[in-house]
């Protein structure tokens, strides 16, 4: 088992036939994915790559029964298409574009509670279960299929703890970047408590940053809840404060949101903290 | 993104939200012209620069005559003003604003802001004003009141009582709160507003309510949509390198050190610098060249790098999974070709293309250390800007 998608998840892509929806399309595809369409408006009943595309998301899952939809729109379209796809009852929606206005996200949020339906990012590299589904621009190849389960806030440092955690031979059950944004959809609580549940996870690699209070809650959630080992790793601990860190979320206001208070709090709650994001690997199989 | 306290009370004044009579001065002669056009017997010159703290630092001044408000404007004007926020290099103070003054009966303070855990606009509010909100909720939180506004229904006339009344006002000044709150919510979504803060809002002596400070900062991902708020800017008030970099589609911010960090990824960046740290070295600057880069914004990059006189050694540290190892190497050479590299460069690169991009490298006069280990090109790295 894995969590969230696996080799049967069917995908569609909003934004197909654009550059980046084309290219990740691609990629998804020579991965294995059941992506089995796209939406791209005024383009509908055309074919790409090999696929059938869509005008709205509505006929796109009455087409293909596609449950699960990747977002590649530009930022000021991707709040309506978050919107479209829980509007036509896609059950998991991967939003990848970086640079959504906060109040835009705010709102979609607002719209979404109580609908059930999980967002991941935006601003992420998106889902993968190896060997089975790959929904994102992370690259395929570095993967292994095995024992652990990695959340984090970052696209390269999940690269980075990939590559550790295959160099060990442990291989991933799941992979979920959660993105970088303040305002976001699944947060590490989400992710932690599935990769509990989950049998193939056998341990979790967790890569928090500076700004917000999510690894303080997660910190708290794995001590009440997590009985598989965690090993952690927060970045930004020489980040200057007041100064936003490339992702719009990784910013240290008033005091509020830095490494060394997320840091202590993982300590506290009992979880291995590593200080060199080198060691995440390593630290990993030290657990097992 | 941020603007000038002038320039966000100008704002203010569309949204009905009142401020001091005053005006924003480039000259000691048109500073003292708009303290006899506001009239009065008390005026305060401020340095416009972006950055709190400046009363303490001798950037806001109080002149009882016109004469004084011109001998205060010459001694700010074309200085720079060193706050606790702004580093030791302080910001230019290249305008002022001169305002009235107004007897004050309390402080307090008023800021609307996104709350990411709560994801919901908030307002912040206080009877300890003009002091520094966060001593405030830490030593006395039962003096802090917060109101999150659903999007859905925007704010309510309850929510702006109770916050009214928390702050002890009475009779015509409830209502008087209510307009400034509406104004300050109609702002923040009109403008894509990431936080509003009016620290002191002044009670005067008659029951007045005015906003004797302002600051805006906007969500950089919107400001593309207002070219109103982008006139705005003042790149004099932000770091040079930084706005370069912004032109180029980079993430970078300097910092003190004296090791060039360019790295793919903005978590990937912050902990390559936190392993220099590590290793016992100091980061000359956080640098992510993003996800779809080319040759040229590399290239860029790398001059930026250069151009800060501090760096000593370079570490590169790419996990190519869209960007690739190649691209990567080749903007690296583009960079030597127009600018000379004096310093050691360490590269790490991993991922797509990494052979052909060490293949690319290893032929150039470059002074170049190839490490397959980010741990171990970190020490290298470090141990390269200690010789220099």
């Amino acid at each position: 088992m894995s969590i969230l998608i696996d080799k049967d998840t069917k995908v569609i892509c909003q934004g197909f036939t654009g550059k980046q929806g084309t290219f990740h399309s691609q990629q998804a595809l020579d991965y294995g994915t059941q992506l089995v369409g796209g939406v791209t408006p005024e383009r509908g009943g055309e074919t790409h790559l090999g696929l059938p595309v869509f005008n709205t998301v509505q006929d796109a899952v009455s087409g293909t029964g596609a449950t699960a939809s990747v977002i590649y729109v530009p930022p000021f379209y991707a709040a309506d298409a978050i919107l479209e796809a829980v509007d036509a009852g896609i059950k998991l929606i991967v939003c990848i574009t970086e640079g959504i206005p906060i109040l835009q996200m705010l709102r979609v949020k607002a719209a979404m509670e109580g609908t059930g339906v999980l967002l991941i990012g935006p601003n992420c590299p998106g889902v993968i279960t190896p060997g089975e589904c790959k929904i994102g621009i992370m690259p395929g190849h570095i993967h292994l299929p095995g024992s652990i389960g990695i959340v984090s806030r970052s696209g390269t440092l999940t690269y980075e703890s990939v590559h550790q955690t295959t160099a060990q031979g442990l291989g991933q059950s799941t992979c979920v970047g959660i993105g970088g944004d303040p305002i976001h959809g699944m947060n590490f609580v989400d992710v932690l408590s599935r990769f509990q549940a989950d049998e193939q996870t056998k341990g979790i690699v967790m890569v928090g940053e500076i700004g917000g209070g999510e690894e303080e809650e997660a910190a708290e959630y794995i001590k009440a809840h997590v009985t598989k080992p965690v090993v952690a790793y927060i970045a930004g601990q020489t980040a200057p404060p007041g100064k936003r860190m490339g992702h719009a979320g990784a910013i240290v206001t008033g005091g509020k949101g830095t490494a060394e208070g997320k840091v202590a709090a993982l300590k506290a709650a009992g979880i291995e903290v590593v200080s060199s994001p080198t060691d995440i690997g390593v630290a990993m199989k030290g657990c097992l | 993104m941020n603007i000038h306290e002038y320039q966000a009370k100008q704002l203010f004044l569309h949204y009905s939200i009142p401020v001091p009579d005053g005006k924003q001065a480039t000259t000691p002669e048109s500073a003292e012209q708009v303290a006899k056009e506001l009239g009065g017997d008390g005026w305060v010159v401020k340095a416009q620069v972006h950055a709190g703290g400046r009363g303490k630092v001798g950037g806001v001044k109080l002149a009882k005559t016109p004469a004084e408000v011109a001998e205060f404007s010459r001694g700010m004007l074309g200085k720079r003003l060193v706050t606790k926020q702004t580093g030791a290099e302080g910001l230019p103070i290249n305008s002022l604003l001169i305002e009235k003054t107004y007897p004050i009966k309390r402080e307090l303070y008023l800021s609307v802001l996104v709350d990411r855990g709560s994801e919901r606009i908030i307002f912040i509010a206080s009877s300890a004003g003009g002091m520094d909100i966060e001593t405030v909720a830490h030593e006395t939180p039962e003096q802090i009141i917060s109101v999150p506004v659903h999007p859905a229904a925007g704010l309510q006339g309850y929510q702006c009582r109770k916050v009214a009344y928390a702050l002890g006002l009475k009779g015509s000044q409830i209502k008087a709160l209510g307009k400034i709150m509406q104004g300050l919510y109609d702002l923040f979504l009109a403008k894509d507003a990431s936080q509003i803060e009016i620290n002191p809002l002044i009670e005067t002596d008659n029951g007045e309510l005015i906003a004797l400070d302002a600051k805006i900062n906007f969500d950089d991902n919107a400001v593309e949509v207002h070219p109103d708020i982008r006139a705005m800017k003042d790149a004099d008030q932000e770091d040079e390198k930084e706005n370069k970099a912004q032109q180029f589609g980079l993430n970078y911010i300097t910092l003190e050190g004296n090791i060039g960090c360019m790295v793919n990824g903005a978590g990937l960046a912050m902990a390559t610098m936190d392993l220099v740290k590590l290793k016992g070295g100091q980061p000359a600057n956080f640098l992510d060249v993003g996800g779809g880069t080319s040759v040229e914004k590399v290239c860029e990059a790398f001059k930026l790098i250069l151009s800060d006189h501090s760096v000593k050694a370079v570490l590169v540290n790419i996990f190519g999974g869209i960007v690739q190892c190649d691209i990567i190497a080749a903007g690296i050479l583009a960079a030597v070709e127009q600018v000379h590299v004096a310093v050691p460069v360490v590269v790490r690169l991993e991922g797509t293309n990494a052979e052909q991009g060490r293949a690319l490298l290893s032929n150039t006069g470059l002074n170049l250390y190839a490490a397959d280990d980010l741990a171990h090109a970190a020490e290298q790295v470090v141990a390269l800007a200690e010789a220099a």
